[in-house]
């Protein structure tokens, strides 16, 4: 690999490299961090190893530490944000399938003025919906739950994955509807044989950005869902504002990292499809 | 097998554009019916509202008797076979074969047996497992036909199928859907822009243009007989002669007067002299096919008008070999016998075979002898 190694690539590398470790260093520090005792963390410098690797802080981080009144740790917020996130992404995901197989391949009278419609809500900031969608989440008995919580990112989602969903169906070629049209089969057999089928790449690219934009979400976290409902982003948010004296960074940075292993968790494992998907251009076949 | 009628159908568009204006065509039970036109021309609208993809503005269609209108495209009995092949990515060429039997709730034991007769005629058995990302051109195009047939409906509907093929292929192909049409009695509508399959495939042609059957006839009669100009220089290959001249009358004799540098000609038509009589005097398209203007030794034929013309430019195609020469200040085109052509920049004695010649009004470009 270094045959071809000139000094406008070797600049490249450089370059990449250094880009690599202001974005990995955050990481590394807040893992060491986690990893050292107090004492530790005052003494030493910041980039160092810990000199005794203790797991104490994580331990504290799940089970003990108080996220305002309740000293539980993050354990039971985890668990209502995966209640939260995973019906959110698959049925945002089923929704936006759908709308784009329909805007995509059964246009009718409207059909564009609807996805523009649907569009445009790719472009609402979060801020303007938060007063009504209170309202209306209060009149259906749903303020303060999951359930809520669920419904509002749904609403949410289904702009951007109905826009993923019909930039890929559009690149199908229509005669393989009118094909299977002819051969008989209906709305829901032609979207779940023929669409379907080839639609993994795209799937994934909306799995991955649907996961990643609930999992995170702050606002509307503290704002529809508090005490018992709240997420881990807004218990993570009161874990580290919640001082009893001294601060305790270690436990800090675990529970930061609690938080965002999920997220970690998808890149990694779906992350190539991720690339492929956006990539994905038309189906030949 | 069933008849197919088409009468006085229109299609116009949301925004106001009439793209059929008016299409009247009927076909026998078994008859292959060839739409053949310049893109834009509305065929390709016409045959989607065949199968029903498209509906109908006004007027009606009808298979085997029966109005089909408002029938949705699986319960009109039609198959289609499209340009792109449409074959469905992630089913393997048997599941492609075999699905639309499988929608209509056909026996498993009919699916299997159907699918092994029409890949065995097809000779596609060998890919019967393989998906349509790992198979050619021709093969995917096989295939398809292979999904049609399987249906055993009672029309065929092609969409321009063989244009995605290399030429040799292309060929190839022609001549086994004109087997396939023999042996299977087969109504078949198919499109196509390209004129050579049109002619070869057609027992009828509907020469379409501006959403309008220009004309509608056996491929030898719009060879022969075009309706118009449009229709001559559509079909054949090279384009027919269109020459602007002068309807002239000498004694009993009315013909075209034809100049070239070496001087001028009449060529007496044989027409019909009252029909001729009415345009002595006036400017006319002569329209005459290569073929008809020819070396002494192919026309064989005693008392044609001969006229030497200087040669332009020639192009031998190899059992022909086609001589160009300026008559009326237009370039002609004229098809002789490769040994016979002479040079360029020589002059040559050149037949012109008068019988089948067609004259256009050059205003209203419609037939007028």
């Amino acid at each position: 690999m270094f045959k071809n190694l000139t000094v406008g690539r070797a600049l490249v590398y450089a370059a990449l490299l250094l880009m690599a470790i202001y974005y990995l260093l955050p990481l590394y520090v807040m893992l060491t961090t986690s990893f050292k005792s107090l004492d530790d963390i005052r003494a030493g410098n910041m980039l160092s190893l810990p000199q005794a690797w203790q797991g104490g802080a994580w331990v504290k981080a799940w089970a003990e530490a108080c996220t305002g009144v309740e000293c539980n740790g993050m354990q039971g917020f985890f668990w209502n944000s995966i209640k939260m996130t995973l019906p959110a992404v698959a049925i945002s995901t089923i929704l936006g399938a759908v709308n784009g197989y329909v805007v995509s391949m059964w246009r009718f009278r409207g059909s564009d003025a609807l996805f523009t419609m649907l569009l445009v809500g790719c472009f609402i900031p979060f801020q303007v919906v938060l007063l009504p969608m209170a309202q209306v989440l209060g009149m259906l008995g749903i303020a303060n739950t999951t359930t809520g919580l669920v419904l509002v990112h749904v609403v949410y989602g289904t702009a951007f994955t109905t826009l993923f969903f019909r930039n890929f169906y559009i690149t199908v070629p229509d005669e393989l509807v009118k094909a299977a049209r002819i051969d008989g089969a209906g709305f829901w057999t032609i979207f779940l044989r023929i669409l379907l089928p080839i639609s993994g790449p795209i799937f994934v690219v909306c799995i991955i950005w649907q996961f990643t934009q609930i999992w995170n979400d702050f606002l509307f976290g503290v704002v529809f869902a508090s005490g018992e409902a709240q997420p881990i982003t807004v218990a993570l948010n009161n874990l580290v504002n919640t001082s009893t004296g001294v601060k305790e960074y270690n436990v800090d940075m675990a529970a930061a990292i609690i938080a965002a292993l999920p997220t970690l968790f998808v890149y990694m494992v779906a992350g190539r499809y991720f690339v492929r998907g956006l990539t994905a251009g038309a189906v030949k076949g | 097998m069933a008849a197919l009628s088409i009468n006085n159908v229109y299609k116009t568009y949301a925004n106001g554009t009439d793209v059929l204006k008016g299409i009247d065509i009927a076909i026998e039970d078994g008859q292959f019916l060839i739409l053949v036109g310049p893109s834009g021309c509305g065929k390709s609208t016409l045959l989607n509202m065949i199968a029903g993809l498209d509906d109908i503005t006004s007027g009606d269609i009808e298979i085997g008797g029966k109005r089909v209108n408002d029938l949705s495209p699986k319960d009109r009995d039609i198959a289609m076979v499209f340009q792109s092949y449409a074959l469905y990515p992630s089913m393997t060429v048997r599941q492609n074969i075999s699905f639309g039997l499988e929608i209509r709730k056909v026996a498993q034991a009919e699916i299997d047996a159907t699918v092994n007769r029409v890949a065995e005629m097809l000779q596609i058995t060998h890919l019967l497992d393989r998906k349509p990302g790992q198979m050619s051109g021709g093969q995917r195009q096989r295939v398809a036909m292979g999904r049609a047939l399987a249906r055993n409906p009672s029309i065929f509907l092609f969409d321009e199928p063989l244009s995605n093929l290399d030429a040799k292929l292309r060929v190839e192909m022609r001549t086994e859907i004109k087997l396939m049409h023999q042996r299977l009695k087969s109504t078949i509508v198919y499109v196509t822009h390209d004129q050579i399959e049109a002619m070869t495939l057609g027992d009828k042609i509907a020469v379409m243009k501006d959403g309008i059957v220009q004309q509608f006839g056996s491929p030898q009669d719009i060879y022969d007989n075009p309706a118009n100009l449009f229709v001559a220089s559509f079909i054949g290959s090279p384009s027919m002669n269109f020459i602007p001249a002068t309807v002239i009358q000498t004694g009993s004799d009315i013909g075209v007067k034809i100049c070239d540098d070496n001087g001028c000609v009449v060529l007496p038509l044989p027409h019909d002299k009252t029909k001729l009589a009415q345009f002595v005097g006036q400017e006319v398209i002569f329209g005459i096919r290569p073929e008809q203007i020819t070396d002494a030794r192919t026309a064989h034929r005693e008392g044609l008008p001969v006229m030497s013309c200087h040669i332009d430019v020639i192009e031998p195609t190899g059992p022909d070999t086609l001589v160009f020469v300026s008559l009326n200040n237009t370039k002609v085109c004229c098809r002789t016998h490769p040994t016979e052509a002479k040079r360029p920049g020589q002059s040559m004695e050149l037949v012109f075979d008068v019988s089948k010649a067609v004259l256009f009004d050059p205003k209203t470009e419609a037939r007028i002898v």
